[in-house]
């Protein structure tokens, strides 16, 4: 049995440890806005939060998620400034890729309220968008740094 | 047959319904209360339901991939309809003839080729001005006043010298009585509420939420999972394989050989993969096992020196060439590009005796339809296809093959069953976009005027597998859109420029890669082809490459406009800083014109090409939803920048040597340049939008990378070593 504590609320799972967190999320917690890409960490579409941090859930064997914190898009809360702003700027296309991006973003904007240019795009470079909603993401981001009323930074 | 399921769903309907049929001859209006006699007649295709609770709800047919064709209906449908934006709803159909694509080369329920909006806007605003009609006569008939002094407006009805109001949803029982107006009159369009107007989508506040549902999203009770183990060779068979070992894992119920690999069907995912490890499957070299990147391409540039066929011939384009007083001849090279859809290629299926559910990413809901019954053994009218959202389409989920794979492991299981592809099999089991190799001669007169073109192009035949029956004489049009299209399309997919004698010859290459549309299907190859082609001609020339494409193009008035107005925007003759360039491209297709000046910088010390700027001007004619418009070009353009830049896969012993996103990368955030969109509205007709940021992309880059080095690069990706040995060569 595995113990998880996700978006607040406490699971217990009767799956090998070695399963990646977010097929446990998906198919074992029905929670499916955590979304699988690659399996290898290279497309951020399974991103969640673990401890506040954005992490790649297709590479995190379960059991290393146990004891942590563990936030998915659902449990980002509706009012997140990213959230708002995603819809304000209407990002999304396929939309497929975008919970993972939120996250990402969401991960960002938290750890730096008014993050620059290189600092935006050292993290954004470690996601794929395959609509190609890049230009409306960067939008996306500066909407949301202003929206989260933390500086409203134009780099 | 599949009228049954529709016929049911339609006379359910609690309200006033509307259905629309479309064919080439017209469309007729129905009234769902009425429809038990009348459907036999004809056949809706799409339709809207009010209900007493003032909701307007819009079925659609055509799929959502992202390219947002459910909102921008719905604001068709709304704003003849006069309903209130807020009050619409979004259902997706199911699959049925009623949904069949008005276009006259697409008799499927299929959402391809730039069409929904273009192919649907007339019916759809037919179907709502007649609901509108009836709504108003019902408002009258119940105060007892004259119609003509009733308004509709944002979801009601309203006379106004009475100051009496009622909803919609308050009319909508009393309009179902009507007889449905055949020829209701359209609203004018300055008087359009919604349309040509930049609309939030439907879809965004879920997929935002992360509640909506993708394929891979479908969950089933007793719901099994199956995976394949596949061929790593083209034609390649299983030599052995341990089923005894793959059973033992925990949850696995079933091992089953089938024509695209072995299937492993178990209780959970985890327990498919690694049964599928213990499977340990050995295979045979397959057909071709010396076939890698090299012999790809030497094949191709093979078999251009083998006849073809004569896909167009306007006068005597070798005689031309003979008598020209300068000839100029290319060879280019497009490899073979993935897919890569975010949502890898997935599906569920559920088999029964005597029904078939598939709950499919599917951009093709006749043809999921037609290969599960097919593989199922039922007739096509007992299957149910539930299209859900995808995590992108760019044609791929068109063909059905994954359909097929989910009703085999279903139907042998008798489980409702989910297959899932992972990155790695989405990229080897690809139909990718085709490659080609193709030869262009060109001959001009002594004023520098092009006289002659030759061209011979082979590709892989993308209908061999979809429409075989397409095939006429060796010439597969889809293979050559940008070349070449039916005469009698609406799309005009082929060479606009003005040339007196002009030949296409084309050749189905013999490589046995399987492929499919990629995103603007092969305009995109095709116009990497002419436009750098043309651009080479003009400089031959000694004119401006701007100047001498408006001169060959005197009768294509879209053309000329937005490749004046992209000029314009992008500042077209005004001087860059060394080591910088500009290029411009033009291309139509799917009915729409569309050119590109690409600005990019060029680090002739790393190789390394830098995309700055690109300005697009397209004309769609009337653009339904501008801020889709926008999104749809920005986001055409940078798949397309990301084949000018990055994509090739990568092949050897026989079969794809590509994985996953580390040694197949696509664009990323950093590397995509401001993108001006800059609609120009001169076209009578409504062309499509999905596709058109592709095709001029990579010929503006690939010309601005020459005005930047004088250095002619043939194909594409320019990747940094193909950069530095092509400036090394010129230096040399």
């Amino acid at each position: 049995m595995i113990s998880l504590n996700v978006n607040g609320k406490n699971y217990k799972v009767d799956v090998s440890d070695d399963v990646p967190l977010l097929w446990v999320i998906r198919d074992y917690l029905k929670l499916t806005g955590t979304k699988y890409g690659c399996g290898i960490g290279e497309c951020g579409a399974c991103t969640v939060h673990i401890d506040g941090k954005a992490e790649r859930s297709c590479v995190i064997p379960v059991k290393e998620a146990q004891g942590r914190k563990i936030t998915t898009i659902e449990g980002l809360p509706q009012n997140h400034p990213v959230k708002r702003a995603w819809i304000e700027e209407q990002v999304v296309q396929c939309g497929y890729c975008q919970p993972g991006i939120i996250m990402q973003v969401a991960a960002l904007v938290s750890e730096k309220p008014t993050p620059s240019a290189d600092q935006i795009m050292s993290k954004m470079d470690d996601v794929i968008c395959r609509c190609g909603t890049y230009p409306r993401i960067k939008k996306g981001i500066k909407t949301a740094v202003q929206m989260a009323g933390k500086g409203g930074s134009k780099s | 047959m599949t009228t049954s399921i529709s016929r049911r769903a339609f006379l359910k309907a609690t309200g006033l319904t509307i259905a629309v049929s479309v064919s080439p001859l017209g469309y007729r209006l129905l009234n769902a209360s009425q429809a038990e006699g009348a459907l036999k007649a004809f056949k809706p295709n799409v339709w809207y339901e009010i209900t007493p609770d003032n909701i307007v709800t819009m079925v659609i047919g055509n799929s959502e991939m992202g390219q947002g064709t459910h909102t921008a209906l719905s604001m068709i449908i709304a704003d003849e309809l006069e309903a209130d934006w807020k009050q619409v709803r979004v259902k997706q159909g199911p699959a049925a003839k009623e949904y069949i694509n008005p276009h006259p080369y697409l008799p499927l329920q299929i959402t391809v080729q730039s069409s929904s909006v273009r192919m649907f806007y007339e019916p759809l605003r037919k179907a709502a001005a007649a609901g509108r009609v009836m709504l108003v006569k019902a408002a009258a008939a119940r105060w007892g006043v004259a119609e003509r002094e009733c308004e509709a407006s944002k979801g009601t009805v309203i006379h106004k010298k009475t100051s009496r109001k009622n909803t919609y949803g308050e009319l909508c029982l009393e309009a179902a009585k009507l007889k449905v107006p055949q020829d209701a009159p359209l609203k004018k369009e300055s008087d359009f509420r919604y349309i040509g107007k930049p609309m939030a989508r439907l879809d965004t506040p879920a997929k935002v939420k992360g509640t909506a549902v993708y394929g891979l999203d479908v969950s089933v009770p007793d719901m099994h999972y199956a995976v394949f183990a596949r061929p790593p060779a083209y034609g390649a068979k299983p030599a052995s394989f341990d089923e005894q070992a793959a059973l033992q894992v925990k949850g696995v119920v079933k091992v089953v050989p089938a024509p695209m690999g072995i299937a492993v069907c178990a209780k959970s995912l985890d327990a498919a993969w690694k049964g599928r490890k213990a499977l340990n499957v050995k295979w045979d070299k397959g057909a071709l096992p010396q076939m890698d990147n090299d012999f790809i391409e030497k094949t191709l540039m093979e078999e251009l020196d083998k006849p073809g066929s004569k896909a167009m011939e306007k006068g005597d384009a070798r005689k031309a060439l003979e008598g020209a007083a300068k000839k100029i001849k290319s060879t280019y090279f497009v490899p073979y590009v993935a897919h890569t859809l975010m949502e890898p290629i997935n599906c569920t299926a559920y088999v029964r005796k005597d029904q078939c559910d598939v709950w499919a990413p599917t951009q093709g809901q006749t043809v999921a339809q037609l290969v599960a019954g097919e593989v199922s053994g039922l007739p096509p009218d007992k299957v149910k296809i539930h299209t859900t959202y995808m995590g992108c389409g760019l044609g791929r989920r068109a063909t059905p093959d994954f359909v097929a794979e989910a009703v085999i492991a279903s139907k042998v299981t008798g489980k409702p069953v989910k297959v899932v592809w992972t990155r790695e099999e989405d990229i080897k089991g690809d139909r990718f976009r085709s490659a080609t190799c193709q030869r262009v001669e060109a001959g001009l007169n002594g004023q520098g005027q092009l006289i002659g073109w030759y061209h011979k192009a082979v590709a892989g035949s993308i209908m061999k597998d979809i429409n075989p029956q397409g095939i006429k004489d060796g010439v597969d049009i889809m293979s050559l859109w940008g070349l070449v299209d039916y005469p009698d399309s609406p799309d005009g997919n082929r060479i606009l420029y003005e040339v007196p004698n002009l030949c296409i010859e084309f050749l189905i290459s013999v490589l046995p890669l399987p492929v499919d549309p990629w995103r603007s299907v092969q305009n995109g190859p095709n116009a990497f082809v002419t436009e750098c082609f043309v651009d080479e001609m003009a400089h031959a020339a000694g004119r401006d490459p701007l100047q001498f494409r408006l001169a060959l193009l005197k009768e294509s008035k879209g053309a000329q406009r937005v490749l004046q107005v992209a000029a314009e925007k992008a500042g077209w003759g005004k001087p860059l800083p060394k080591g910088q360039g500009r290029g411009i491209a033009q291309h139509h297709c799917f009915a729409t014109d569309a050119a590109m000046v690409a600005e990019v910088s060029v680090n002739e010390k790393d190789g390394h090409v830098k995309i700055n700027r690109v300005v697009v001007a397209v004309d769609c004619g009337l653009a339904v939803n501008p801020d889709t418009v926008e999104a749809q070009i920005q986001g055409g353009v940078i798949n397309a920048l990301s084949t000018a830049l990055k994509e090739e896969v990568r092949f050897s012993n026989g079969g794809v040597n590509s994985t996953n996103f580390n040694d197949y990368d696509i664009l990323r955030m950093s590397e995509v340049p401001d993108i001006e969109v800059h609609m120009v509205k001169g076209n009578d007709k409504m062309g499509g939008i999905g596709e058109l940021g592709v095709p001029p992309t990579a010929p503006a880059v690939a010309n601005a990378f020459f005005n930047a080095t004088g250095v002619r690069i043939r194909r594409i990706p320019f990747t940094p070593e193909r950069v530095l040995a092509a400036i090394k060569e010129k230096k040399a």
